[in-house]
């Protein structure tokens, strides 16, 4: 029988399951990318705003999250556009290649569908070939759209240039394709194939960033350097997305190499097996906890360590920025004089703090998946274990756990500034600014868990209130919303510090009411039925 | 029979919205037996049972777990209740090994002797981490936990789903060996075999309330047995026997169900015409339903109970 056998009604079978989640994806990244750029008129009227904004673009920090700054000496949108906002849109693009991918290859073949599907008359390589062919297939559509898009919501940008910035999108999210084809064949799990390929995707990423900072040698090591070679908008070029195809290629055909030479369901690389027995510590409901939120909370952890480092890098140049920019003034005013590092600094720990929220509403969200999966049920069930101290446990591990998230972030920008600045005081100082937003966490960690014990259906809302607070904290000021709404949001109580003065009274109000949410929440789930 | 009871139950009542899940079911289970709680899918099983753990509050009927209340004590109860789910489900990061001893520890310590015996005669690999366990050994992982407690009342709900045949008879030798040892079982079923080798007592559940209860040689007479044979001379007389139902009979092809109590007299006539070739079948539960109480007066006076 042909190996491909079957490839095109596997491809339809794709398009049916993912009906809802391929174009979803589609239409996230299209309004990532779209979004940002519509509002860089608002932000950057004139030539000598954007310009300002070039020089901003000089610092190492910034340097390593964007790109090489091609056009720099006349920073027109389209510049700006390929420089700021390629690197980020091709990793999405990527990574949605990725899971994708994974998704209809291991962990298909995982949960055991793939040997059903391959039981009813189809090839050995049907499932990775459709599987591919149908994520190119809407990477390269994705490309499109976004390449017709781009001078639809900014006039500015040529057609021409916006198709070939849009292509090196593309060519990224293909190679990267591919590579995940290469990785499903590897690993046994599906989390292990699209965690190695997300690690070689950030590891592109810092090949290319290391590559811009030096004379650019690295860079052409990584796809999302090629893409950022073609120097869309500035004096663009086609040839450097030949490399792309071109490991595609080779990517590819090891893939169906790799997939020949292993039986199904197995991978080349063996999982690495775990612990025969417990660690000594790994007992009672906290250690559990601890440990089952171990992964988040290193993973958030080191992200707001690189997040405040980042911030400590850039706050002097942007303070600069900012002094002639009036959107910036404008959002920075309220936090102290625009114009200084520190102000930079304050409105920064503020905007830490509402992201950081997203692991202590994640950490909650927690309790309602052990409950719902049955995890719960042998806990609470078998043995002695209360329901108020399975949740306290839990909401322990959150409540902390977002305070190491946001104190890291806020001690790490510290460390940088203090180097930057001279001042080792700066550091602490730092820390402790970013900590006074805890208690506003906390309330929505608190909100969370009074969700959970009273309806425990309704535990989105709490993400809703979230995204409100963002809105209120970033779009307030510009928007000069009434009082009463900003109010609203818990994070409008914190202090912005280092600037402003420390409330410690709202500072206990907030407290006080995490608190009362949290006892509301603990109160009604040891009353309820747990599902 | 004056053994105290490890669990009462009576006009235990629980609603779900508008369905109704329990409807007055009854269940006592005496201390030191091996109870079967038999019942269809959906006829309660599940929700008594979680009831029982202080997983569910009961909406009406009194509930006795041990000697106390099953939601209030609830904490004080665990330490000596051990309970397996029908369906395990264990945290995809942590290997078997761990999530053994972790449910270990939470009840103040395990025996790790027992421990590795269990894991033996189980065949499992507790470095597996449980993402890659099939359900069979997710399922064992939740009875090694419950087993090698030290638990007085095992609380396993259709334990067996997903363990292939020889690891269904190492469970029933724990069992056996958790009563001999003094434990009290309650294990629920939908399969009336499990439950003829394991049980002492036996509840049997539908729609959500009890419709008989008693020793299995008790409910003897609940139990009929489908007979193929192939005799030697045509049969006689085999239409007029007690207890002898659907009989077809083509030459000396004979087929026909049988009371058990009347199994004795049919085997009897069949040796006189010289037997052959015989099979016999015990009757799956839904058979069972079907013949005795499908017109009673439980099925209209029960509606919307269960799916
Ligand atoms: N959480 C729930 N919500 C709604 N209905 C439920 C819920 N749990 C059980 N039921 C219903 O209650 C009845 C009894 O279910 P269950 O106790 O699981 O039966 P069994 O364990 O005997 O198969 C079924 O009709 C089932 O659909
Ligand atoms: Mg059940």
């Amino acid at each position: 029988m042909n190996a491909l056998h079957g490839t095109r009604d596997l491809v339809r079978l794709i398009l049916r399951v993912d009906r809802v989640r391929l174009p979803a994806w589609m239409a996230g990244v299209t309004l990532f990318l779209l979004g940002s750029v519509a509002s860089f008129p608002a932000a950057y009227d004139t030539a000598a705003e954007r310009q300002a904004r070039a020089a901003l673009m000089d610092n190492p920090a910034t340097v390593i999250l964007t790109g090489p700054g091609y056009g720099r000496e006349d920073y027109t949108y389209g510049a700006m556009v390929a420089n700021e906002m390629g690197g980020m849109t091709a990793a999405l693009v990527a990574l949605m290649s990725v899971l994708l991918v994974v998704r209809h290859t291991r962990h298909e073949e995982e949960r055991g569908r793939a040997e059903l599907v391959r039981a009813a008359v189809v090839g050995r390589h049907a499932p990775l070939a459709a599987a591919l062919l149908t994520v190119f297939a809407a990477d390269v559509v994705l490309g499109l759209v976004l390449g017709l898009g781009l001078p639809v919501v900014l006039p500015e940008l040529s057609v021409g240039g916006s198709l070939l910035f849009a292509a090196g999108l593309s060519a990224v999210g293909v190679v990267f394709a591919a590579l995940a084809g290469v990785t499903a064949q590897l690993m046994e799990h599906g989390r292990a194939a699209s965690g190695l390929a997300a690690a070689l995707l950030a590891a592109a990423y810092a090949l290319r960033g290391a590559g811009d900072l030096g004379d650019g040698t690295l860079s052409w090591l990584s796809p999302i350097g090629w893409a950022q070679r073609t120097r869309s908008y500035v004096d663009g070029r086609w040839w450097p997305l030949s490399l792309a195809l071109v490991l595609t290629a080779l990517l590819v055909v090891t893939a169906f190499l790799l997939r020949s030479r292993r039986d199904e369901g197995a991978g080349l690389v063996r999982g690495r097996p775990g612990r025969a027995t417990a660690a000594p510590w790994l007992s009672g409901p906290f250690a559990l906890a601890l440990r089952l939120r171990r992964g988040p909370l290193t993973g958030w952890t080191v992200g707001f360590v690189l997040f405040g480092a980042f911030v400590g890098a850039i706050a002097e140049q942007a303070a600069e920025f900012a002094a002639d920019n009036e959107l910036a003034q404008r959002m920075l005013a309220q936090n102290g004089q625009a114009g200084s590092a520190e102000t930079v600094l304050a409105t920064y720990l503020g905007l830490m703090a509402l992201v950081s929220t997203g692991f202590a509403l994640q950490s909650v969200a927690a309790l309602r998946a052990e409950e719902t999966t049955g995890r719960l049920d042998p806990l609470l069930g078998g043995s002695p274990l209360s329901r108020g101290g399975w949740m306290l446990s839990n909401l322990a591990v959150t409540l902390v756990g977002s305070g190491t998230v946001l104190g890291s972030g806020g001690l790490s920008a510290g460390l940088v500034h203090a180097t930057n600045s001279g001042e080792p005081w700066e550091a602490a100082r730092l820390t402790l600014a970013a900590l006074a937003h805890l208690p506003a966490v906390w309330v929505l960690a608190g909100l969370a868990a009074a969700l959970f014990g009273v309806l425990p259906a309704a535990g989105g809302l709490g993400w809703l209130v979230l995204a409100g607070s963002v809105f209120v904290g970033m779009f307030g000021p510009l928007l000069r919303l009434p009082d009463w709404v900003a109010d609203l949001s818990p994070f409008t109580h914190t202090p912005m510090l280092p600037t402003g003065d420390p409330h410690p009274v709202s500072l206990l109000a907030l407290t006080a009411v995490a608190a009362l949410l949290t006892t509301v929440g603990v109160l009604a789930f040891r009353r309820r039925d747990t599902a | 029979m004056t053994r105290p009871t490890a669990i009462a139950v009576s006009g235990l009542t629980k609603n779900f919205g508008t369905t109704r899940a329990l409807d007055g079911l009854d269940l006592t289970v005496r201390s030191g037996e091996v109870h079967g709680f038999l019942g269809p899918n959906g006829a309660g099983k599940t929700t008594t049972i979680r009831i029982l753990l202080g997983l569910l509050r009961a909406d009406g009927g009194r509930t006795r777990l041990l000697d106390g209340h099953p939601w209030h004590d609830a904490t004080e109860l665990h330490r000596r209740v051990a309970y397996v789910p029908g369906d395990v489900t264990l945290w995809p990061g942590l290997s078997g090994g761990e999530v053994i001893d972790l449910l270990g520890r939470l009840r103040g310590g395990i025996d790790p002797a027992r421990k590795e015996e269990l894991l033996e005669k189980f065949a499992l690999d507790p470095r597996k981490k449980a993402r890659s366990y099939s359900k069979g050994n997710r399922q064992k992982v939740g009875l090694i936990a419950a087993l090698a407690s030290e638990a007085e009342l095992l609380v396993l709900d259709e334990p067996t789903s997903g363990l292939d045949p020889l690891m269904e008879e190492t469970f029933r030798e724990c069992v056996r060996r958790q009563q001999r040892e003094g434990r009290t079982v309650l294990l629920s079923s939908h399969v009336l075999s499990e439950v003829e080798a394991l049980c002492d007592r036996v509840t049997i559940v539908r729609e959500g309330s009890t419709i008989e209860s008693g020793s299995l040689s008790e409910l003897r007479h609940l139990t009929r047995v489908s007979v193929s044979a192939e005799l030697a001379r045509v049969p006689t007389g085999l239409d007029e026997l007690p207890g002898v139902h659907d009989l077809e009979l083509d030459g000396t092809e004979l087929r026909c169900e049988v009371d058990t109590p009347a199994l004795d007299g049919l085997l009897r006539r069949l040796t006189e015409a010289g037997v052959r070739g015989l099979t016999s079948q015990p009757p799956s539960l839904e058979e069972l339903f079907l013949r005795h109480y499908d017109h009673g007066p439980l099925d209209t006076s029960h509606r919307g109970a269960a799916r």
